[in-house]
């Protein structure tokens, strides 16, 4: 059995990996709060999220407070799923250490 | 063994991620050191109110007799406990600005999910902490007012610290410890609320800027 098949390709991003976990233990984050979590430009953020966004693990609402634009984004059923996932291989990747 | 050592890694990542993203991280150390300023020029005009009223020597004796009133209402109205009030509001108005202006900078909205979790559980302490000693001072027990002060609001610091700075228990466990320490030194509130409301929140507020502001200002 191959252990790195069960490692998502799209999780290989630290960036990504990232957002996942906080989306996991939040029920929904800002577009800002995401950007001073991981420290990143506005560009590179956007571009990772669309990732997730088109591998259907990360749904994304847009609203206003305000005039301001206030997107925030959430995990999907699916992506709750594929984390889960990939957070058990990597767990048994470390257990074969031994 | 390089694959598993990046399956640590990223193991580590993720549960760093999962706890920071659940706190409020943009409180900022200038608050801290803001409301210990507050709190210094507090005791300051308070101490001169004391000495005011008998100068250094028998401390002790000259606070008490400050504090000897007839009523709660005698008390209420009394020079100490307005400076006390006045040193609160300001202390809370300059300790909003800088966090204010920090998560300004962040563009992370003050009001958030992340800062009204940290603030209801900073609110449970501290309200049921003022009651009780709303209550003392019906009976005239003003002597455990300052370290009762100290104590809730340091169990509210601890409480705090899960959803903020995890540094934000260090402090919480100084203040507390400085509350009961203070229960022996009943007369002295005054030093004991410099040192924790002063001293303490300025060391702590210099550190976290030190620690977590500083790099970012001179990136920008």
């Amino acid at each position: 059995m191959s252990l790195i098949g069960n490692l998502n390709k799209v999780f290989d991003s630290r960036i990504r990996l990232g957002i996942m976990s906080a989306l996991v233990v939040n029920k929904e984050v800002n577009f800002n709060e995401l950007k001073e979590l991981l420290d990143i430009t506005d560009g590179n953020l956007a571009s990772h999220l669309k990732t997730l966004e088109e591998s259907e693990f990360v749904k994304v609402q847009k609203g206003f407070i305000g005039r301001k634009s206030n997107t925030t984004y959430s995990i999907t059923k699916a992506g709750e799923k594929a984390f889960k996932t990939h957070l058990t291989a990597l767990e048994k990747m470390i257990g074969s250490m031994k | 063994m390089n694959e598993q050592q990046q399956s640590l890694h990223d193991l580590q990542h993720i549960k760093q991620m999962m706890e920071r993203s659940s706190r409020f991280i943009s409180l900022s150390g200038l608050s801290g050191i803001a409301a210990g300023v507050c709190a210094l020029a507090g005791a300051w005009f308070a101490n001169g109110v004391i000495e005011a009223n008998g100068g250094p020597s028998g401390y002790r004796a000259v606070v008490v007799k400050t504090l000897e009133v007839d009523s709660l209402q005698d008390f209420m109205g009394h020079r100490l406990f307005q400076i006390a009030i006045y040193t609160f509001v300001a202390a809370f108005v300059f300790a909003f600005l800088f966090t204010y202006l920090r998560s300004k900078k962040n563009n992370v909205p003050v009001w958030g999910y992340t800062s009204r979790r940290l603030l209801i559980n900073v609110s449970v302490p501290m309200v049921a902490g003022g009651i009780y000693l709303f209550r003392q001072m019906q009976f005239g027990n003003y002597g455990l007012i300052a370290p009762g002060c100290l104590i809730f609001y340091g169990l509210a610091l601890v409480n705090a610290s899960k959803y903020t700075l995890g540094e934000v228990r260090y402090l919480g466990y100084c203040q507390v410890l400085l509350g009961i320490i203070n229960c022996w030194f009943v007369g002295y509130g005054l030093y004991f609320w410099a040192a924790g409301f002063g001293l303490l929140h300025i060391i702590y507020g210099s550190v976290m800027w030190y620690k977590y502001e500083r790099n970012k200002k001179s990136e920008a």
